[in-house]
């Protein structure tokens, strides 16, 4: 069973939606318990990383997170991916999960005044290291991005990248092996996304 | 990768789409989901569900599409009319639509986009803005489907939208919606060179190169039309192949 948290944070429909069409058991919670007997979890969000984090502080999860990051196979979601980063900078600067090296800043410092943030819409992911999470994918397919900030200063854990006058960090994972993190979103990136998403499942 | 995206713009009353879509054969050309699905299948890069409903109970069956909508769907869609307070966009939101635009209830109340921003995220928040050209030069925002004058200058406006929190500016030429003679290429430029978030353009979409010039002398970051889709005059994947070869790069 995939335990989606529910941490007040974003669009939690479509990303069900598509479990469910993956016919992946799969529940809504924000239950300690509820995380601590699931096979997997998926860490969702979207909105502002200093408010995210405090939500999931506020859930009393963030430590439960934390705890079983390592234990068992764990997916952050655009901004739940940067989040499993150290630190972030927008507007100002808030502490993450720590789960994987590397900080998060703003995309229009880096890109060039040419392109328009946010970076939204779709991009072909260059698989950089392949991983198990690959399993359905093929390298360079497109994915769906949403986003103004993007998380760096973690080359040594990042899986795929999609070029946007930067290089993005568009998968990663921890060293352990258990933490992804994806910066697009698989729910809308059409049957790739769903691929991704089935790979998640089997890992 | 600058990737500009191809938008269909469904037209929704009373849960039904206004007119249907002829460019593959449904069993029912007017059922939204239906008709969503064809366009993402078409691929389709967003979709945009513009509710015309003129009554309350016509747009209440919206929130309650929407989730049939997204239940179905695996691009991204936004949904648009009629969405008037934090209560409305959290209607919608909270049914599975990725982003909601605003229209004449932002310019009424400004605030409405940075409450919206903030509850939700400035990604989800589309401010939809109607402009026409002014004899004495710029572009006046009009609302309530293009009746108000309201007095406010288009360029402006999407710079106040974007300042409070708007993620996306749905800009639509009313001089040339529905003329099939071009997007207006100078409307779509001032505003796009002077926000940073992606502008869509909309209104006067006729020809493949009408969608060319939008996304280069426009400086458009997404096209989006409605009739020239639905009716197959242009298809989307010729429309992608077309704008591909031109050096524009289009998803899939």
């Amino acid at each position: 069973m995939i335990a989606v948290i529910d941490y007040g944070v974003g669009n939690l429909f479509s990303l069900v939606s598509s479990l469910r069409f993956l016919e992946l058991d799969c529940i809504v919670t924000n239950k300690k318990e509820d995380l601590l007997r699931a096979e997997r979890i998926i860490l969702p969000g979207v909105g502002a990383f200093g408010d995210a984090m405090a939500k999931l502080r506020e859930s009393g999860l963030e430590d439960t997170v934390k705890e079983l990051a390592g234990a068992k196979p764990l997916l952050g979601i655009c901004l739940g991916m940067q989040i499993l980063f150290d630190k972030s900078y927008e507007h100002g600067e808030h502490k993450g999960l720590g789960l994987i090296p590397g900080t998060v800043a703003p995309l229009a410092a880096d890109i060039g005044p040419a392109l328009k943030v946010p970076h939204m819409g779709w991009n072909r992911l260059e698989i950089v290291r392949d991983d198990q999470i690959f399993k359905y994918f093929t390298n360079g397919e497109w994915v769906y991005y949403v986003h103004s900030f993007y998380a760096k200063n973690c080359t040594e854990n990042i899986l795929g990248v999609s070029e946007y006058g930067v290089m993005v960090t568009g998968l990663v994972c921890s060293g352990s092996g258990k933490v992804y993190g994806m910066q697009f979103h698989p729910e809308k990136s059409g049957n790739a996304g769903l691929r991704l998403l089935r790979a998640f499942a089997e890992i | 990768m600058h990737v500009r995206r191809i938008i269909p713009c469904l037209d929704i009353k009373d849960g039904r789409v206004v007119k249907g879509v002829n460019f593959v054969d449904f069993r029912d050309a007017g059922d939204p989901v239906e008709c969503a699905k064809a366009y993402q299948d078409a691929g389709a890069d967003e979709i945009v569900f513009l509710d015309i409903s003129a009554t309350s109970e016509g747009r209440d069956t919206v929130a309650c599409l929407v989730s049939k909508v997204a239940e179905q769907l695996s691009v991204p869609f936004s949904v648009g009319g009629g969405i008037r307070t934090v209560n409305d966009m959290s209607a919608i939101l909270d049914a599975g639509a990725d982003k909601v635009s605003l229209n004449s209830a932002a310019v009424k109340n400004p605030s409405l986009i940075s409450e919206g921003a903030e509850a939700f995220g400035s990604q989800r928040i589309i401010v939809a803005i109607d402009a026409k050209q002014k004899a004495e030069g710029g572009w006046e925002v009009y609302t309530a489907g293009g009746n108000n004058a309201t007095g406010l200058d288009a360029v402006e406006w999407a710079m106040k939208a974007e300042r409070l929190g708007a993620g996306e500016i749905l800009l639509t030429s009313m001089d040339k919606d529905g003329t099939k003679s071009g997007y207006d290429l100078e409307l779509t430029a001032e505003i796009s060179s002077k926000v940073k978030i992606p502008v869509i353009a909309s209104g006067g979409a006729g020809t493949y190169e009408h969608f060319y010039d939008v996304l280069t002398k426009g400086k458009a970051s997404a096209v989006l039309a409605a009739s020239l889709f639905h009716f197959n005059e242009i298809s989307i994947p010729k429309l992608k192949e077309y704008l591909q070869k031109r050096g524009i790069l289009v998803s899939k």
